[in-house]
């Protein structure tokens, strides 16, 4: 085949779809700033708030007032552990129980509340991804603040089950909340359903704009600003309305709403497309993730013998753009903790891939990465110290 | 430096998709090597593993495989022909910082990937001076001393670590290290650090 582009990157971010960008292009006029009383402020204002509309309605959420916009996923995060860390250092009831698996945004923020003091738990995963849940509920106690487990995983795309988790830690009084960075517009997610008190959502996951995200926050809730100044966002979040940012997510969030069963449909048979052609093609493969539960568009692959890092080099050649989940190219030799907490071991984790797939992946990029990948792995492994025989009983 | 800026530099991107002198096991299954080396620790991400033909101290000809990242690919596949026809004590002394500027300079972050050849292909040389009665012989010619007040250099860590001393106290316990003054200690842990990866 041709040599063609084909990015396979949509969990690390995605292009910013055409009709939002339409959108945002007419938005850059929107000068106003909402908090204005004239006329131009209050234009900008009825934008913001159709959009937080939008957002609120993506999530399941009853009310708008209930979506405070941020700057992304990593700052709604530390909004909630900030605030967690507000609340308990005057009281008791203080632990915190998160995975192991987090986005190193929230386990970063849970490692800082530690080193404070806090007791913190990072719950383990079974080999699927799934939390562990007779050492959760082993865990969990009067003295539980605040229980915090992403929705789905960025690296393995594991469904975690957050009804159940949320109604554990709702039978201790504890508040729950959710990263749900990577499940938005991908799986239907509903902050009613699964009764948590927090959700994390971002823009640039779901086709929009980068640098905008939002904090879902139930009525009557706790929730302390991170970034004080002025009033607005109800005194949540200071800063002048990021107008462009915010209306693109807006029409991104309505667009993922309206689409989100025949993305998950078209992404999903592309994914098993992939993954049935690589498990044809090459042998002594690992899927990582769980087999069913999963996010319909990310499939994690290890490939023992070969490393990650040349992997995604010559692959990158090829013009297939992926990640990888050993982190030796941000110049760290450790294996990435998700594929270490799910018990891989090093050896498997260092030679692993995660393909992204997306709204405008198609047939024939699959069957390009099915045709450019098998000689890759071929020509890396022949070269490999790794006697290869070793792994066929450490797969599964 | 930034990492891919360089990996994407036309002789990086040419040693790294077609290394030269790797180790083919279809086509190599006769070669026969009087020294292999191996080093690194596929649990750590790396792994390198050198064979060379020595001839009157001289090599002949060599094989190498890795399981690696792109950039110890390419350091060692430049390392691999610049060593060719090359008298043992001269490949013993390169440098990585040699093989790097016959690359174009090497990212920081990358230093590590580069050693591992290099340190692969010590351990095949001194594995031949074994055979050949002539253990140690070019040891000390350039080694750096770590601990002024011990007489420590880098080799006498390098060589503590090799014989099983992975962390501070054995290390100490083996060599003494840091015993006086103490204001070597940094410089002493991070090479310690550096060789557990690479030996551990
Ligand atoms: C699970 C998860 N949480 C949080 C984030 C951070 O989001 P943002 O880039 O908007 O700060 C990401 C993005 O990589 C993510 O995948
Ligand atoms: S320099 Fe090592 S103890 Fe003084």
């Amino acid at each position: 085949m041709d040599f063609r582009f084909v990015y396979m990157d949509y969990n690390a971010t995605t292009p910013l779809r055409p009709e939002v960008r339409d959108l945002m292009v007419r938005a850059l006029d929107i000068y106003g700033n909402a908090s204005s009383l004239h006329e131009l402020g209050r234009k900008a204002r009825a934008e913001i708030e159709e959009a937080r509309a939008n957002v609120a309605d993506l999530i399941g959420a009853k009310e708008s007032s209930s979506v405070y916009f941020t700057s992304g996923g990593s700052e709604s995060n530390n909004t909630v552990f900030n605030t967690m860390f507000l609340i308990g250092r005057k009281q008791a009831r203080r632990k915190i129980i998160t995975t192991a698996i987090e986005h190193p945004c929230v386990l970063n923020a849970a490692v800082h509340l530690k080193e404070e003091g806090f007791p913190v738990v990072f719950l383990p995963v079974n080999r699927d991804g799934l939390v562990d849940m007779d050492a959760y509920r082993a865990e969990l106690g009067p003295d539980v603040l605040l229980v915090s487990v992403m929705a789905a995983n960025n690296e393995i795309g594991t469904i975690e089950n957050i009804g159940e988790i949320a109604r554990l830690a709702k039978v201790e009084g504890a508040f729950v909340h959710t990263d749900a960075t990577q499940a938005v517009g991908k799986i239907p997610v509903s902050v009613e359903e699964w009764n948590v008190d927090y959700l994390t959502l971002s823009c640039h996951k779901i086709y929009g704009p980068k640098g905008i995200g939002a904090l879902y926050v139930r009525p009557k809730t706790p929730i302390e600003p991170l970034i004080r100044g002025g009033h607005q966002e109800n005194g949540v979040r200071a800063g002048t309305y990021n107008n462009l940012g915010i209306i693109g997510f807006g029409e991104a969030a309505r667009l993922a709403k309206a689409e989100l069963a025949e993305y998950g449909q078209g992404v999903g048979r592309l994914r098993a497309m992939l993954r049935d052609l690589i498990l044809e093609r090459i042998p002594l493969v690992r899927i990582n993730g769980h087999p069913v539960q999963v996010l319909p568009n990310t499939l994690n692959i290890s490939f023992p013998g070969a490393e990650g890092e040349s992997i995604l080099l010559s692959l990158d050649m090829e013009g297939i753009e992926v990640s990888t989940g050993s982190a030796c190219a941000s110049g760290s030799l450790d294996p990435s903790h998700v594929l270490m907490a799910i018990g891989l071991g090093p050896e498997l984790a260092h030679g692993s891939i995660r393909f992204s797939l997306g709204r405008y992946t198609t047939e024939e990029d699959v069957r390009y990465v099915a045709e450019k990948l098998p000689p890759i792995i071929a020509r890396l492994r022949k070269m490999s110290t790794v006697p290869l025989e070793e792994f066929a009983q450490k797969i599964r | 430096m930034d990492v891919f800026q360089w990996l994407y530099s036309d002789t990086v991107k040419d040693h790294f998709t077609n290394p030269r002198n790797v180790y083919d096991p279809e086509k190599d299954k006769d070669f026969r090597p009087d020294a292999e080396g191996m080093v690194g620790n596929i649990k750590c991400g790396d792994q390198m593993m050198f064979m060379l033909k020595i001839e009157d101290d001289i090599i002949t000809d060599v094989r190498w495989k890795t399981y690696g990242c792109a950039s110890a690919i390419a350091s060692t596949s430049m390392l691999s022909e610049t060593i060719k026809g090359m008298h043992i004590r001269d490949a013993y002394h390169i440098k990585p910082a040699d093989i790097a500027s016959r690359l174009g300079g090497l990212p920081e972050n990358k230093i590590h990937c580069s050693v591992l050849g290099d340190k692969a292909l010590r351990a095949a040389i001194d594995v031949y001076l074994e055979k050949k009665g002539r253990a140690g012989e070019f040891k000390d010619e350039d080694a750096q001393i770590i601990c002024k007040c011990l007489n420590i250099s880098d080799k006498d860590i390098e060589e503590a670590v090799r014989h099983g001393a992975h962390d501070w106290y054995t290390l100490q316990e083996a060599t003494k290290i840091g015993t006086v003054c103490g204001s070597c200690r940094a410089r002493a842990e991070e090479l310690l650090h550096e060789f557990v990866h690479i030996y551990g």
